[in-house]
């Protein structure tokens, strides 16, 4: 290669930038089509109600309304499904009420959606939807999991008794309880996982087309993963088979999992497209967005770690509620099971876990995954658990975490609760993380900070997470009702640039660049005759999307599957051009040699050839450079690492400023280091946000009072520092790129360090725990009660 | 937003007429006026747009800051005339919202809306200054009556807002953390009336003089006098980002800082 | 309907809209000028951010009947003629300030204003107080940050847009 390197691990500036920054992207709400009309959704204000009457004869009658449909005009399709099945510790399948797409018969959560108007403006199809006669009963309700769990509760679904989903539970409950019997020590920790609202910058969108003259219908939606709408929504909710059905999942303007689901407004939209035979759109205002988006978190937990007399931990117990919200969401049953529970070993040796995690119904918006997903509520729970046993022992916190580390030489180690971790350094990480943040010079800012008034305090985190999702059968095992794998084609062209054509999708993390690397690196083309093609089920064979961080893991294993293909064929091309055994081709920088000797051809004379098959093995192989591949994980991959966090309050208004944040992590290999960063840069300030800011706040019955940017604290730039990012990486041992993932990493490790580190700041005071956000209201208050004493005395 | 007629008139004759239609609007900078239309929570037949009546403008004289109703935060807060004679107000201005609400918004539409938790209202109430309109000149203590109720008719337009120069006066703000409007605002202001404290974003109705600090930093102007006052929590917002137990709390902690910052 | 007479991006327009349009839907739907953007509808995200006669305003709380007679321009306008990206632009990209895309637009407006109002330069608080009126759920904002202060010497460099 002439030019400069573009392979595996440089930091190439992004392809898809140039559309960006001059306004060119396009996005759903972008898109326009000839005759589209607009659908405004009518939703329920109330939590829980019974739906008496729905008069639509006024709504209909308004100026530019072509039709008004409602619950019972959808009877005839189907709910949203869910993808997942739990089944409960008895061996009964969780509860899994109909999610209908327009209510049914009642409401069940603030935001549920009971009409559509469907108009020639917006703003006319929100005025008609001010003349719909809605009558609604109020019923009962419930907001939070231990409200929902409580004996007199009203029930959100008759067939779900004491609303619950499922009972569900993992490891060895009798080797737990034995450990805890003989324990020197027994740690226990009550703590919340903070309810979350993803709030991806673009709102969700979806614009229905159908050509009545083929019968094809066609849905653009801001979505991770278009083929598997187009599976939902197709095969369980319209009954519609995929070859007439076209999902287009355009630019995205981020996701953050929020939008891996099938929402109920992407089947409105298409299923009215065909009833009206226009093009109809919807596109959420934020406020809809706060009530119908999947949000995230939302546990309430018990801890209780055994330990023998130097601190090593014998046994965890751990027992947790969790939201599903008022239906289940698309992932929501996997989410604090398989995602959650099976993480709770985390970067330790703990050698007996027993994990109960009990799903709720409730009156509320339905949670899913969330970046990170499980992963975050594992590490929070786990690295406060650690740091409240050094509190409550006197051990020292970094000292604890060394003792407990699963050594590295290991691995492959098999945790007690099902997973199978196969590489990572985690003192490594430690010891980069502690350097970088200068942990052993902490004492001396301290004591800086307090000269000035001000608390200043440092708490680590040692993470440990599994993405890279997922192998299929064992998913399947699991209770997925979808396989996990990824797809990958690569077309050569005859001019020997390629084109890349993934079923993962980027909404931000910059696949155009990174995919098109690895082309770069395996077939040595340059970056710009490489382009990456996503988000659409017509130009893509089929994909599972993008999430999980699994995106390089597994579908850039499938394109590296799928390059092997490539090259495997242009070998057999070349062999015959250069009238040599094809044994005898090596393959490396764009062309293929017979070894030993100086006779070439370069990819693009052995593309050429394929497609020009004058002078070719015409009776051994097809002509064509065109490779496809299905590439099927062996394992999750393990990402780990170690953030440090220091923060400084000031002790008159409980105000808390992050001042360092470093994080060290594995992500495996890494191809695009600037990428990377960006990724991890991102994920920490939603780490930070839900440490310290962010709060989706119900009140008892289930109204959302932090339903808007107003109420709700999104990080701003002046919330948050510069970061300190670095890696420090072991392969992984069993995709062929040894990457792991770096999507999620930065909300997964985040949160306790910056707790950790608040609880530091407030040792004085006589702080065991703070649940998040740790906000300026709830610090001042802890600092107000324990100053009332002292100025007593 | 409900559709309405709009208009522009070109002088106040014009504009005080329009608005004597029912349910017609005064449109100012729109900084809180459009956002309550967009919610739907207003439903005006006439929308009427002063942008064109030539409200804009600063003058400073001995002893006087008077300000053009239509004059922007942001114009407030580059003023050099406005950051030689009453600093603490250019200060105030120029932290109001965000950049883009500071290039729209102005002070005679925040003043006349009355948010509880704008910033401008602590201003005129603790500098004791007039707000001038098309009919009258009301007093700052005769302007304000409680959260969004102001003793202006429905059809009357401010014209100009005048501030008494005080030998010392600042603000400091405590941001709600999301919406970053004001949670607790405190203007303090030493001049020819007294001192004056003057506390928006706290109070269940809107913006309200505070005696006890009045006293307080009267008898000794320093951020120390602060710290003795204490605020009764009755009849302060609670909500989930402050209670009011914690807004009576930093009223005391803002009050001082605004006294180091008067000087 | 008003008929609204205005100049974007150096063109003029003239278009009849209800009173009740806003600027940002004027540029989106009348106009086609897709790349100004609407994340949220309390006037705190600031993907919609143009300029107006010179300014950074949000475009989503401003009547298009407000900018009758008025500049304005959009991010589908900075570029010069030729394709030349403007230096807040290039600075983006050079230093990786977007990952989704969404609020890029917006958050380029509102840096370009915020360099050009503090000719003397920024320190990386004031950049950051700066964005007050602009969310990024992607990036965390440290590349935003980085990107503005190393646009502001080559604006400061280069003749006024």
């Amino acid at each position: 290669m002439d030019a400069a390197f573009e392979g595996i691990g440089a930091s190439v500036r992004r392809k898809e930038d140039l559309r960006f920054i001059s306004g060119r992207g396009n996005y759903t709400d972008d898109i326009n089509r000839p005759h589209q009309m607009h659908a405004f959704i009518k939703r329920s204000d109330r939590p829980h109600a019974r739906i008496v009457r729905i008069d639509t004869a006024a709504a209909k009658a308004a100026p530019g309304v072509v039709a008004v449909f409602t619950g019972a005009d959808l009877a005839a399709i189907g709910g949203l499904p869910c993808g997942w099945q739990i089944h409960s510790k008895d061996g009964t399948p969780m509860v899994e009420p109909k999610h209908p797409v327009l209510a049914e018969g009642k409401v069940r959560h603030v935001g549920d959606p009971i009409a559509v108007v469907i108009a020639e403006t917006r703003q006319q199809a929100k005025d008609a939807a001010e003349l719909l006669d809605i009558e609604l009963a109020d019923l009962p309700s419930i907001a939070g999991v231990t409200d929902a769990v409580a004996p007199s509760a009203p029930l959100v679904h008759d067939e779900a008794a004491g609303n619950q989903c499922y009972d569900w539970h993992i490891g060895d409950k009798d080797a737990v309880d034995a450990a805890f019997a003989q324990a020197a020590h027994v740690v226990k920790l009550d703590l919340t996982n903070n309810r979350l609202v993803p709030n991806a910058m673009e709102p969700r969108a979806a614009l229905g087309d159908f050509d009545p003259s083929t019968g094809d219908y066609t849905l653009f939606t801001t979505s991770q993963n278009p083929h598997v709408i187009r599976l939902l929504m197709g095969a369980f909710v319209l009954g519609l088979p995929e070859h007439k059905l076209r999902v287009v999942a355009p630019d995205v303007g981020g996701g953050f999992g929020s939008k891996i689901y099938h929402y109920a407004e992407e089947a409105i939209v298409t299923w009215a497209a065909g009833q009206v035979k226009r093009p109809v759109k919807w596109t959420a205002e934020r406020n809809e967005s706060f009530v119908s988006d999947a949000h995230g978190r939302d546990h309430v937990s018990t801890a209780e770690m055994a330990l023998d007399p130097q601190g090593k931990f014998l046994a965890l117990r751990v027992h947790t509620l969790c939201n599903m919200g008022a239906y289940l969401s698309t992932f929501a049953p996997a989410v604090p099971t398989y995602l959650y529970a099976t993480l709770l070993a985390g970067t330790y040796t703990t050698p007996a876990i027993y994990v109960e995690v009990k799903a709720v119904f409730t009156n509320t918006v339905p949670v899913d995954a969330y970046r990170g997903a499980g992963r975050p509520e594992a590490t929070f729970l786990l690295e406060r658990l650690v740091d409240t046993i050094a509190h409550d022992t006197g051990l020292d916190r970094v000292e604890i975490r060394r003792r407990n580390f699963i050594p590295r030489d290991a691995f492959p180690y098999q945790t007690p609760v099902a997973l199978q971790y196969d590489s990572g350094d985690y003192v490594a990480t430690l010891e980069t993380a502690l350097k970088a943040a200068d942990w052993a010079g902490f004492p001396a800012r301290r004591a800086a900070a307090a000269a000035k008034g001000r608390l200043r305090g440092i708490g680590i985190s040692t993470y440990l997470e599994a993405c890279g999702i997922a192998p299929s059968a064992v998913v399947g095992s699991l209770g997925a009702r979808a396989g996990l794998y990824e797809v990958a084609n690569i077309r050569v062209h005859p001019t020997g640039s390629v084109s890349v054509f993934t079923g993962t999708h980027s909404h931000g993390q910059g696949h155009e660049t990174t995919l098109a690397q690895l082309v770069c690196d395996q077939l040595g083309v340059a970056l710009k005759d490489v382009d990456v093609v996503h988000g659409d089920t017509a130009r893509i064979p089929f994909g599972m999307g993008t999430y999980g961080s699994r995106s390089l893991a597994v579908g850039g294993s499938a394109m590296v599957k799928a390059m092997d293909k490539i090259i495997a064929k242009g070998k057999k091309i070349a062999a015959h051009l250069l009238e040599a055994s094809a044994d005898d081709i090596e393959f490396k920088d764009g062309k293929f040699t017979v070894a030993g000797t100086d006779k070439v051809k370069t990819l693009g004379e052995v593309a050429l050839t394929a497609y020009v098959p004058h002078n070719y093995p015409i009776d051994e192989i097809e002509p064509g450079l065109d490779e496809t591949a299905f590439y099927d994980p062996k394992n999750f991959t393990y990402p780990g690492g170690c953030h440090v966090c220091e923060v400084e309050i000031d002790p008159e208004t409980g105000v808390t400023r992050v001042v360092n944040f470093t994080a060290v992590d594995d992500v495996g290999r890494v191809v695009n280091p600037m990428i990377v960063e960006g990724q991890v840069q991102g994920g920490v300030a939603q780490g930070i946000g839900q440490a310290l800011l962010e709060n989706a706040v119900y009140d008892k019955d289930g109204q959302l009072l932090s339903g808007s940017f107003m109420d709700y604290t999104m990080p701003r730039a002046d919330d948050l520092p510069n970061f300190t990012v670095a890696t420090e990486n072991t392969m992984c041992t069993h995709n062929p790129l040894g990457s792991k993932g770096c999507g999620e990493v930065g909300a997964i490790g985040s949160p306790p360090a910056v707790i950790n580190a608040v609880v530091d700041a407030l040792r004085d005071y006589g702080v065991r725990h703070l649940d998040m956000p740790a906000s300026p209201q709830k610090i001042w208050s802890i600092i107000n009660a324990g100053r009332l004493p002292v100025a007593a005395e | 937003m409900y559709d309405f007629t709009y208009q522009k008139p070109a002088s106040l004759p014009d504009a005080v007429k329009a608005l004597g239609t029912e349910d017609a609007k005064a449109l100012a900078g729109g900084m809180t006026f459009i956002p309550v239309l967009k919610q739907r929570l207003n439903k005006p037949s006439v929308v009427v747009d002063l942008a064109k009546l030539g409200l804009t403008g600063i003058t400073v004289t001995g002893d006087t800051v008077t300000i053009g109703a239509m004059t922007t935060h942001e114009t407030v807060a580059n003023s050099a005339e406005v950051k030689r004679a009453i600093p603490g107000l250019a200060d105030l201005a120029a932290n109001i919202g965000d950049k883009e609400v500071r290039h729209r918004g102005t002070i005679g539409g925040s003043l006349a809306n009355n948010d509880p938790s704008a910033c401008y209202p602590s201003a005129l109430l603790a500098l004791g200054g007039t707000v001038k309109t098309d009919r009258r000149t009301i007093s700052a203590d005769d302007y304000f009556q409680g959260m969004f109720t102001t003793a202006l008719e429905p059809d009357e337009v401010i014209t100009e807002v005048s501030f008494p120069i005080p030998q010392k006066a600042a603000y400091a703000k405590f941001r709600n953390p999301a919406s970053r409007y004001a949670m607790v605002g405190v203007f303090v202001a030493k001049g020819p009336k007294g001192v004056r404290v003057a506390i928006t974003g706290a109070g269940q109705n809107g913006v309200f003089r505070h005696a006890g600090l009045e006293a307080a930093l009267a008898a000794n102007w320093s951020a120390d006098a602060c710290k003795g006052v204490s605020t009764p929590a009755d009849g302060l917002n609670s909500d989930i980002h402050a209670s009011a137990e914690y807004r009576a709390h930093l009223i005391g902690v803002m009050a001082g800082r605004a006294v180091t910052a008067a000087g | 309907m008003p008929q609204v007479t205005l100049t974007v991006n150096g063109k003029s327009a003239s278009v009849e809209v209800e009173a009740r349009t806003l600027l940002v839907e004027l540029l989106r739907e009348s106009l086609r000028l897709t790349g100004t953007h609407v994340g949220c509808d309390t006037s705190q995200c600031g993907a919609c951010v143009v300029h107006v006669d010179g300014k950074s305003v949000k475009s989503c709380t401003m009547l298009a009947v407000q900018a009758d007679g008025c500049s304005v321009t959009t991010i589908e306008g900075l570029a010069a003629a030729d394709g030349t990206l403007h230096p807040m632009q290039e600075m983006f990209r050079e230093h990786h300030a977007l990952q989704c895309g969404f609020c890029t637009p917006g958050m380029v407006m509102s840096a370009i204003d915020l360099v050009k109002s503090n000719p003397q330069g920024l320190t990386e608080e004031e950049i950051r107080h700066g964005l007050e009126g602009n969310l990024c759920r992607c990036t965390g904002y440290h590349n935003i940050v980085k990107a503005i202060a190393a646009a502001a010497p080559l604006m400061n460099a280069t003749p006024a847009e």
